[in-house]
């Protein structure tokens, strides 16, 4: 049977769904890259859910698996096993045009390294998630304005990622990935490439983001600083959930 | 979409405006060339066909000798031919609209203090009904004139300049080896003729003349034929041989001791040659625009390599894969339709330049223009194919992660 897809916020019932019902479903997932002796388990059975507007932070040593956490909450990857229920669709069994769809449609993405375009205006660097939705022209400068107004970043539209520093790279990010109104945000190490005045700016960006709007927020983070922003904290150790006291890891 | 991707392209290819242009160099080379031969090719076709034609329509050249050596040659072993064979060719051959003798020599012609080295043709006035050759002032030869050999001339326009100047001609005597002949009318211009020589630059006097007092002897260089109106030149080129045969005593056995030739035989010469010429261009215009499409590959696939960062986000974005490619694929055709556009002006101005130098006509050619232009997309979409395909399936962790 073809599992129910919902690619797109019209088909979607996601702000309909019942308080119980999670956007995001973990149950099983292991993640195992290469094959045969060179076999390595990233992730080894990982079992969690996150509500609509929940802030999590999701930590753990280097080479824990958080990474490869986040690329398949992010439909960027499918698990090898188990199962991935965003909105209640099988991710794992949905075609790479669908599981882009999902990201176009109900995610936002920051990265440790910005992943700016080079040698375009901010504005258009924002402008980018919407092109690919279709947003007419006017409307789409518009919201991209917007979004650079809500990360402080007015006035700056026209400069080009080299002219603005790590900080101000990173709103612009944040801009991106909130422009369209994402269900999700999903953030690997936002500050890991800023100092600590800068990291505190973008939590209270996120912050803003997750209680204002009702952005559903997940964050890896090496520091206990910015985890202590989010709500709840994920720990991962050797590829599986080492916080076993969290009442919430287990399914409801 | 469409259009963003289409500006998104273009954006692509002026950031790096130094590449982009060696890029294309491949395929503006190739395209400018080929426009530029094919114009240039179809304006010097027309020329010579145009100075073919103005020749004199439906006519034969008949010289003595087996091959046809151009204008300026004759056979030294067969023998010439003699005015009896031109009566007899009037007389028994029915299709034959005018017979022409002619024979020439270059002479110094002189008149006062002015003297110009010049084509002195014996001839009959068929030759200027053959030639389809008008006078502008004066009078053709007398049946008198020609019959008798008397010192007449007819000259060309540049004579006229060289030895007149502004005066009158008419009535005034010129003198040619030591000769004084009265002219007695000008011909109209023709002009340069495709060959490069001035057809204007010549003097007519009567056949008996140019015999008796310049060449001493009773030959006849070359015939000039023009066939009736209606009547194929194939027939009376036919007719001719057949009758030049029996006068000449040729066995049946033998070949031919002069030849006729057609003039349309030259045209179809010179058209098939054309054509051999457009074969080859079209071979050079397809390694040309191979070697162009190659390089836009080569470059696309750098720019896929550089970029990958860049197709990661897109892709993390929510970019389809079919988005991904059609960035790459327009902006691939976008270069090489440039390219083609910029080799189509180049080989324009290069043709149009070269036409004015060679003094022949320029002929826009619609046809090899559209077709280098959908040449040169078509090698954008084709080379550009591999390398947006390779950008399409790139992985989008792995292009994230791509230093
Ligand atoms: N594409 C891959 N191919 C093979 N092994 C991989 C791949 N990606 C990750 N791994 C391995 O999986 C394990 C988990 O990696 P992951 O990137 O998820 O760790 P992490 O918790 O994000 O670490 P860090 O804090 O350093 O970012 C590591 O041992 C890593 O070497
Ligand atoms: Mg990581």
């Amino acid at each position: 049977m073809k599992p129910s897809i919902q690619t797109t916020p019209q088909q979607s019932t996601g702000r309909d769904l019942p308080d119980n019902n999670p956007i995001i479903n973990v149950k099983g997932v292991t993640k195992v890259y290469g094959t045969g002796s060179a076999a390595m388990a990233a992730l080894r059975g990982v079992d969690f859910f996150i509500r609509q507007g929940e802030f999590v932070a999701v930590m753990g040593p280097s080479g824990s698996g958080k990474s490869t956490c986040m690329n398949i909450l992010g439909c960027l990857d499918i698990p090898s096993s188990g199962q991935y229920l965003f909105q209640g669709a099988d991710v794992g069994r949905l075609s790479r045009d669908q599981r882009a769809l999902l990201r176009r449609n109900f995610l936002g993405f920051v990265f440790q390294g910005f992943n700016l375009l080079n040698r375009t205006s901010a504005l258009e660097n924002v402008e980018l998630p919407l092109i690919y939705r279709g947003t007419p022209i006017a409307e789409r400068k518009e919201q991209a304005k917007e979004a650079l107004r809500s990360v402080g970043l007015s006035g700056w539209e026209s400069h080009t990622p080299g002219e603005l520093s790590g900080g101000q790279q990173q709103r612009v990010a944040i801009a991106r990935a909130i422009v369209t109104h994402p269900r999700v945000l999903l953030a690997d190490e936002p500050t890991g490439n800023l100092d600590s005045a800068r990291s505190r700016e973008i939590m209270e960006l996120l912050t803003v983001f997750n209680r204002e709007m009702g952005i559903t927020i997940i964050m890896v983070t090496h520091e206990s600083d910015m985890a202590a922003y989010a709500g709840r904290q994920i720990h991962f150790l050797d590829g599986v959930i080492a916080n076993g006291d969290e009442p919430e890891r287990r399914q409801p | 979409m469409i259009w963003e991707t289409f500006l998104l392209a273009q954006r692509e290819i002026r950031r790096n405006v130094l590449r982009s242009s060696l890029t294309i160099l491949g395929i503006v080379i190739g395209v400018a060339a080929v426009i530029t031969m094919v114009t240039l090719g179809g304006g010097a076709t027309a020329q010579v066909t145009k100075d073919i034609s103005s020749l004199g329509s439906n006519m034969l050249l008949m010289r003595p000798g087996q091959g046809f050596r151009g204008p300026g040659g004759a056979s030294s072993t067969s023998p010439m031919f003699k005015m009896e064979d031109v009566e007899a060719l009037s007389r028994e051959i029915s299709g034959l609209a005018a017979v022409a003798p002619s024979s020439n020599r270059i002479i110094q012609a002189i008149y006062g203090n002015e003297n110009w080295s010049t084509t002195v043709t014996g001839t009959t006035n068929a030759f200027l009904e053959v030639r389809n050759w008008a006078l502008t002032s004066g009078r053709a030869f007398t049946s008198a004139d020609t019959r008798a050999g008397k010192a007449v001339c007819i000259i060309g326009s540049t004579v006229r300049k060289e030895l007149f100047g502004g005066l009158d001609p008419l009535g005034v005597s010129i003198r040619l080896q030591k000769l004084s002949f009265q002219v007695i009318g000008v011909l109209e211009s023709k002009g340069q003729s495709s060959f490069g020589s001035d057809q204007d630059d010549v003097v007519l006097i009567p056949i008996i003349a140019f015999q008796r007092r310049i060449a001493g002897n009773q030959d006849v260089a070359s015939i000039y034929l023009s066939a009736k109106d209606g009547v194929s030149t194939e027939k009376v080129k036919k007719d001719v041989e057949t009758l030049m045969r029996e006068r000449r005593r040729i066995g049946n056995d033998q070949d031919d001791d002069f030849n006729v030739r057609d003039l349309k035989e030259i045209i179809q010469a010179l058209t098939s040659s054309t054509r051999v010429l457009t074969a080859l261009l079209a071979a050079v215009a397809a390694v040309s625009l191979l070697v162009g499409g190659i390089g836009i590959m080569n470059i696309m696939l750098v720019s896929v390599t550089e970029r990958t960062r860049e197709i990661g986000t897109r892709l993390a974005i929510g970019a389809l894969e079919k988005e991904v490619l059609m960035q790459f694929l327009v902006e691939a055709v976008v270069l090489s339709c440039f390219g083609g556009i910029i080799g189509i002006i180049l080989g324009l101005s290069a043709a149009l330049a070269g036409a004015h130098a060679l003094n022949i006509p320029f002929l826009f050619n619609l046809k090899i223009v559209s077709l280098a232009f959908v040449f040169s997309a078509a090698v954008g979409v084709i080379f550009g194919y591999f390398p947006a395909r390779k950008a399409a399936r790139l992985n989008p962790i792995e292009a994230l992660r791509h230093e």
